[in-house]
């Protein structure tokens, strides 16, 4: 039997996610500096520790000593409540993770809804951060932060039931084992679906959007709206918000990689295992950072209209594409 | 060429020295020179001619090199509205309006720099309120980039354009009751 | 423009944006009357940053005033500095040697064009682009270390004098402006490249923002902002000062009227730019920087006199009146983004807050210039 009960092995699991998912944040941010410094020409952070490594201990500490201060007018409790709600789904979507075919926290039938569910979530923090912080910039902020969500999880479910469609199941692990080497990738295999690389590059925008990433970071633009509905946050409360984002976009980057790039599958067929996992998810993170120090932000009806007029559209013909095909081969 | 045209056109509502008589008795130096035609649409001949030493005609071709600007007419302070209207038929643009605060002839002077921009035309339009009771129109209404000039103006030297949709101070904190280009102004 | 018609019957929410807001570059203050996203009515407050420049010139001495005028626009500081002495060289009647002017006209062009660098960068970081303000400050940081040495100082120069330059320039300074100019040259490209034909960039520019030729007149904007209407109107050829005339250069004109017309007429200002300082540096003439027999203290007829010249932002016009002390007597001075501004009432209403702020960008605003 299991030498480890499930109850410890449950908490060590959950305790390493919350850890990775914590030093994500940290180091997401000194990756996204540096590569920002690297894109600009300019070396950014150097001087705390080697290459400014201690870089986000430094920032985490800084957060952290920072008092907690209530602005006045704000709804004390949905004022602290809301990072956490940002914060707690998307370390909840780790759980279904498979980081490699043993190390998941969680192997559940339904991991990819369970994603989903969880990933609706986390636009209520936002949403309910912006309402208590009392601050118009931060409810312009939520307005916009709700009203892309809506728009932008119609086509990336859309591609989503697509993409169960061909696999025939919701548990990440099989997903990623239908993919062995990069000619099974569902993001060229077209035998399911000639759309398949469009539908991956519909998944990866509307990921961008979902995790309000640029060109798509309308509800922080900070030369329009701030810092948008984190605008009142002081300390901490901002440090789990910033968190949350960077959670989100590891949990957006990880789906993809499941989805369409074959997860902890090797390109080759060579040792698989959670390093090419790994590979492969911070290879799209980078290429989302290099997405946000490239592009100037779109323009919010512009943002609507992307997904309203093209993208769905495009994901429903990818749907009925697919579907026909299923039925026809 | 449009500075002849802009030329005749002003002509009709220059200053008139008649006018002048009437408006400021007060002013001592300007009222003794010789009426020269009353204020109407002939051709702007009559004032270009030299009077006497002293004053000067109420519409006159400047020297550009030397002075900046082509045109030099000064109206009544009931005329700066008309005047407006005129140049901006002839697609002039309203470059600023500012006062000059003369303090030993107790006037206000008004200044309104109009400029073209398909032609190389200054004009410099000239009014002078007395400084008790500065009033003028406000050419707003015609020049809506002027609102923003008369506030200045007002805020500088608290002469009131009347008409204007809100004087309340531009530049200066929202509470100054002072006028600080004032010559006998004492912060 | 706005896809949804407002209603009238709708909410409305007053929101400050400003003093302290990061598309304001600086103090302004606009006071946003806003339904939604929609902004009803946009007022701007001014005098953030009011120093009251026209009394200091008052109180003191012609050319104590110079200084003053580098530190209205701290962009473009060197054609405040041509505004004024241009102004007391006219009414004092003091001729320019040719070097001098030859000497103002590649300074100027250079500052020029390190302030269009400086909007450029800081256009595109207000559209949420951050690189390009980066890539614009490197080139920028070139033209400040080029003017540096000659003028002294990095950002609020006073270099020209009542009658000439401060001092002549070295052979250094000529050979690295032309390095320069062939290192800008290189680099022009690359940002039409990275920026101009970004096709988000585009789409938050064109047919943005329009501002009509009519309300141009209206309001009295100028420099860019009216090229960027149609309007042929530059004073380096509308109304020739110092040795313009000498140089072939043109003057960009764009009659889109919207952001996408005003962000070209400044791109490719700076290639013009670059022609009038090559031309310059291969026409510059020997001879003394400084006129001879300027008195020390000026004391012009008196009188009033105008004198404009085109400045980064727009028509810079400086009006002196003299009573003939060695003090002004009043001194008006006519900052062109003062007048630009004023339209951004009118012509956003309506807009979307997001491209009401591209317009702003677009509008090129330097508030120091516009409190004075």
């Amino acid at each position: 039997m299991n030498p480890i009960p499930e109850v410890l092995r449950l908490v060590i699991y959950l305790t390493c996610l919350i850890l990775f998912a914590a030093l994500n944040a940290a180091y997401l941010v000194w990756v996204e500096r540096k590569g920002a410094g690297h894109i600009q020409r300019r070396i950014g952070p150097k001087e705390v520790g080697p290459f400014g490594l201690l870089q986000p201990l430094a920032d985490g500490i800084k957060l952290m000593t920072k008092q907690l201060f209530l602005p006045a007018g704000v709804d004390p409790v949905l004022f602290k409540v809301a990072p956490i709600l940002l914060l707690v789904p998307a370390v909840m979507s780790f759980v279904t993770i498979p980081f490699s075919e043993t190390l998941v926290a969680r192997d559940i039938n339904l991991g990819l809804l369970m994603i989903f569910a969880f990933a609706s979530v986390n636009v209520l923090g936002v949403l309910i951060g912006g309402w208590a912080s009392n601050n118009k910039y931060a409810v312009i902020s939520a307005a916009r932060a709700v009203s892309q969500n809506v728009a932008y999880e119609i086509p990336m479910l859309i591609t989503v039931i697509t993409m169960v469609m061909v696999t025939q199941t919701m548990n990440l692990n099989e997903i990623v084992m239908q993919q062995p080497n990069i000619f099974k990738w569902y993001v060229f295999r077209f035998t399911a679906s000639p759309l398949m690389p469009v539908a991956f590059l519909i998944f990866f925008i509307c990921s961008l959007a979902e995790t309000n990433r640029a060109p798509f970071d309308l509800a922080e633009a900070e030369s329009e709206l701030i810092a948008g509905a984190y605008t009142e946050y002081p300390g901490m409360g901002f440090g789990v918000f910033f968190m949350g984002e960077y959670a989100n976009i590891v949990i957006g980057c990880a789906v993809t990689t499941i989805l369409f790039l074959g997860g902890w599958q090797c390109p080759f067929g060579l040792a698989p295992g959670w390093w090419w996992f790994l590979a492969k998810l911070y290879l799209l993170i980078w290429t989302v950072v290099w997405i946000r120090w490239t592009y100037p932000r779109v323009q919010f009806y512009a943002l609507l209209n992307l997904s309203w007029k093209v993208l769905i559209p495009i994901s429903l013909v990818n749907l009925l594409l697919t579907g026909a095909m299923i039925k026809v081969f | 060429m449009l500075l002849d045209t802009i030329k005749k056109e002003l002509a009709a509502v220059a200053l008139s020295t008649e006018e002048e008589v009437s408006a400021e008795d007060l002013a001592a130096t300007e009222t003794p020179e010789t009426v020269e035609r009353a204020e109407g649409e002939a051709p702007a001949e009559a004032p270009e001619g030299k009077e006497e030493e002293k004053p000067r005609p109420p519409i006159m071709e400047t020297d550009y090199r030397a002075k900046g600007f082509h045109l030099d007419v000064q109206v009544a302070p009931d005329k700066v509205v008309e005047a407006a209207k005129i140049l901006y038929k002839e697609n002039f643009f309203i470059e600023a309006v500012t006062g000059v605060d003369w303090l030993k002839e107790e006037e206000f002077e008004v200044v309104y720099d109009y400029n073209n921009m398909a032609e190389l035309c200054r004009v410099v339009v000239r009014t002078r309120v007395p400084r008790s009771t500065p009033q003028l129109p406000t050419i707003s209404e015609v020049y809506a980039g002027a609102n923003w000039h008369e506030r200045e103006t007002h805020d500088f030297f608290g002469i009131e354009f009347m008409g204007h949709p809100d004087l309340s101070p531009l530049l200066l904190p929202e509470d100054a009751d002072f006028h600080p280009l004032l010559k006998d102004y004492t912060p | 423009m706005s896809e949804f018609a407002l209603s009238q019957t709708q909410e409305t929410f007053v929101m400050n944006l400003g003093p302290q807001h990061p598309a304001t570059h600086g103090v302004l203050r606009v006071k946003l009357t806003m339904d939604g996203e929609y902004v009803v009515r946009a007022e701007p407050v001014l005098g953030y940053i009011h120093r009251m420049h026209e009394k200091m010139g008052e109180n003191r001495t012609w050319a104590k005033f110079l200084p003053n005028t580098g530190r209205m626009d701290y962009l473009h500081a060197l054609a405040y500095n041509h505004g004024h002495v241009m102004a007391v060289e006219r009414a004092a009647g003091i001729e320019v040697p040719e070097r001098a002017e030859y000497l103002r006209v590649i300074t100027t062009e250079l500052n020029r064009i390190s302030s269009h660098l400086l909007w450029f960068g800081a256009f595109v970081l207000d559209l949420g682009g951050f690189t390009p303000l980066l890539y614009a400050f490197d080139d920028r940081e070139q033209i400040l270390d080029l003017l540096e040495g000659v003028t002294g100082s990095r950002l609020t120069y006073c270099y020209y004098r009542f009658g000439g330059v401060y001092n002549d320039v070295e052979d250094d300074f000529l050979v690295g402006t032309k390095a320069f100019i062939s290192r800008l040259r290189s680099r022009l490209p690359m940002y039409h490249g990275l920026v101009t034909k970004n096709i988000i960039l585009i789409k938050r520019l064109k047919d943005i923002g329009p501002i009509p030729p009519d309300m141009v007149t209206r309001y009295g904007a100028t420099g860019p902002v009216a090229r960027g209407s149609g309007f042929n109107f530059d004073l380096r050829k509308n109304e020739p000062y110092s040795v313009y005339p000498e140089f072939d250069f043109d003057i960009p004109v764009y009659t889109e009227c919207d952001s996408m017309a005003r962000y070209m007429v400044r791109m490719d200002e700076m290639e013009q730019s670059m022609r009038i300082i090559e031309q310059a540096i291969d026409k510059l003439p020997e001879g003394p920087v400084k006129a001879k027999k300027v008195p020390k203290t000026l004391k012009p007829p008196a009188g009033d006199y105008y004198c404009a010249v085109e400045a980064a932002r727009g028509s810079f016009g400086v009006r002196i009146v003299s009573d003939g002390t060695n003090t002004p007597y009043r001194l008006k001075l006519r900052s062109p983004t003062y007048s630009n501004l004023s339209l951004f009432e009118e012509a956003s209403e309506g807009m979307l807050l997001a491209d009401a702020l591209a317009l702003m960008g677009s509008l090129d605003l330097v508030i120091p210039e516009i409190d004075r």
